[in-house]
């Protein structure tokens, strides 16, 4: 498409959003209420179709295609540290978009309630959280926040329709952080990428493949719930 | 405090009188069990009434009917003059009802005073709601230390502190409570019990009250149903009802045994 990056860009975060409400719409809705790995499972599942569905798509859904970025190609030198220019533009923008997820999710009242839903279903029902709208609005947001992933993915490793599998490496980084806390989530992002890219240096072929879950195992057994991991006592 | 009142005087008799929430035959249902098999009663404005029946009778279900948790099959339920049976959750608490669930069912992660802002959700009066805020902080002190807590880091008297607190956020005229003195110690319950009866004097606000302990509602309320196996049984101003000898023998435990131990054993129940 002959659009503008950044056009493109907000074309795809709000095509991906509405998809991302449509799929809550029609696949997760009639699960409401069931429990978490119900719907992690349909997820997955899900996902599994519509790579299928894109796949077969003749033309362009084998295809891998490079994004053009405003970027420069250049590299930045600081002393003896090189950096692409483009790489240190992924980074700022994904720091930017953790910082306003935060704040969404920490001061607004429609992000607080998308906590509180997620946490207590039945308890956002009490308070007079309309629980279906704000599920939609859950989904879509993820959705949206996932399209801005991988156009930042793109310049990197540029645009197929396996490019999702990437998220399984953050599987692991979100145990190691700690489910449900967005600073674990980050701190655990990079000790994986870290440890991965220490091991694929120093150890022989194949370690980097498993060095993120020996992190996880490592991790887990000293604190079973992550690293910034809520404890949560269940008081009687 | 006049809650006692002479049975059979005029005042006793508030069916008649202007009830803010009204009941008529209403039946619900889990998929094939029968929970509520026509259930009528009122509960007149500005009142404490209670609901006593043993585990299982409905009791829940009865206050998860009326905040439209669960639709009934059959039967009107009717709220400051509106068929409010079938409507959305979220409709009835716009609408001035709020319910204090069983169990406290906090925002387990959220803190005290998110928790508080949720309870509010369905308000756009700033300035109202920071009012609020600080009368049930000035109700539960503690919240107010631990506003910036966990709420899954309270202990089980401040959660059920914090569901109470969270309901009067929505700045209802009729609170619902179930079973706010579930696990507490009888010191917790008696400061609990003082302040659903200020938070009824000062504002106003209509509660009704579904115990399985009986001796602390006969006292705060002032009219009580019995409610046994999806039926109400028994209708009576509380201090009649006290004196009932199977009140006395199976709410109040006067016999030897009683319901108190049983309260223990209840699970979490799952919804849906
Ligand atoms: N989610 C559910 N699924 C199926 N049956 C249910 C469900 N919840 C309640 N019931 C049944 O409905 C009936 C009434 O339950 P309810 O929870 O209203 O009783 P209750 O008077 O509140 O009891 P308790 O004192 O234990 O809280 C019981 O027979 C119960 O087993
Ligand atoms: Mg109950």
């Amino acid at each position: 498409m002959g659009l503008p990056y950044w056009a493109m860009i907000l074309f795809a975060i709000a095509s991906m959003a509405i998809v991302g409400m449509v799929a809550e719409r029609i696949v997760l809705r009639p699960v409401l209420g069931y429990p978490a790995f119900t719907v992690v499972m349909i997820t997955i599942g899900l996902g599994y179709v519509l790579r299928g569905v894109v796949t077969m798509v003749p033309g362009w859904g084998t295809e891998t295609y490079a994004l053009r970025t405003p970027f420069s190609e250049g590299i930045l030198k600081l002393g003896d540290v090189v950096l692409a220019v483009q790489q240190l533009a992924v980074i700022g923008m994904t720091a930017l978009l953790c910082f306003v997820l935060y704040l969404f999710f920490r001061f607004s009242r429609i992000g607080i309630a998308m906590q509180a839903t997620s946490q207590n279903q039945l308890a956002a029902y009490y308070m007079g959280i309309p629980v279906r709208r704000v599920n939609m609005m859950i989904w879509g947001l993820s959705a949206a926040v996932a399209a801005f992933a991988g156009i930042l993915l793109a310049p990197v490793t540029f645009v197929h329709s396996n490019m999702g599998f990437i998220g399984l490496k953050a599987f692991p980084a979100a145990v190691v952080g700690g489910f449900g806390s967005v600073p674990g989530s980050i701190v655990g992002g990079l000790i994986i990428g870290l440890v991965e890219a220490l091991a694929g240096f120093y150890l022989p072929e194949g370690f980097k493949d498993v060095a993120a879950y020996v992190v996880v195992l490592v991790v887990l057994l000293v604190w079973p719930s992550g690293i910034f991991g809520e404890t949560v006592r269940k008081k009687v | 405090m006049n809650w006692g009142q002479t049975p059979g005087s005029d005042d006793s008799a508030p069916l008649g009188s202007d009830p803010i929430l009204e009941l008529a035959n209403v039946e619900a249902s889990y998929g094939p069990v029968q929970a509520l098999r026509g259930v009528s009663f009122a509960v007149p404005r500005g009142k404490i009434v209670t609901v006593l029946g043993a585990n299982g009778a409905g009791k829940s279900t009865v206050l998860k009917t009326i905040s439209g948790i669960i639709d009934p099959q059959k039967g009107q339920i009717r709220f400051d003059g509106e068929e409010i049976q079938g409507r959305s959750p979220d409709w009835i608490v716009r609408r001035g009802i709020s319910h204090v669930p069983e169990g406290r069912e906090v925002f387990p992660l959220l803190t005290v005073e998110e928790n508080l802002r949720m309870g509010a959700y369905t308000r756009r009066d700033p300035g109202g709601i920071a009012e609020d805020m600080e009368r049930v902080y000035e109700y539960f002190p503690i919240l107010r230390e631990r506003s910036r807590q966990e709420a899954g880091q309270l202990s089980g008297g401040q959660q059920q502190m914090l569901a109470i607190s969270r309901a009067l956020l929505s700045r209802p005229k009729v609170m619902l409570m179930d079973e706010p003195s579930l696990g507490l110690s009888p010191l917790l319950t008696q400061e609990i019990f003082r302040i659903i009866t200020r938070i009824n004097r000062e504002q106003g606000t209509t509660i009704l009250l579904v115990e399985q302990n009986a001796h602390m509602a006969l006292d705060v309320a002032e009219h009580g149903y019995v409610l046994e196996v999806g039926r109400i049984v028994m209708d009576d101003t509380c201090a009649n009802l006290a004196k009932k000898e199977d009140v006395q023998e199976f709410y109040l435990g006067m016999k030897a045994g009683g319901v108190r131990g049983e309260r223990r054993w209840k699970k979490k129940k799952h919804w849906r």
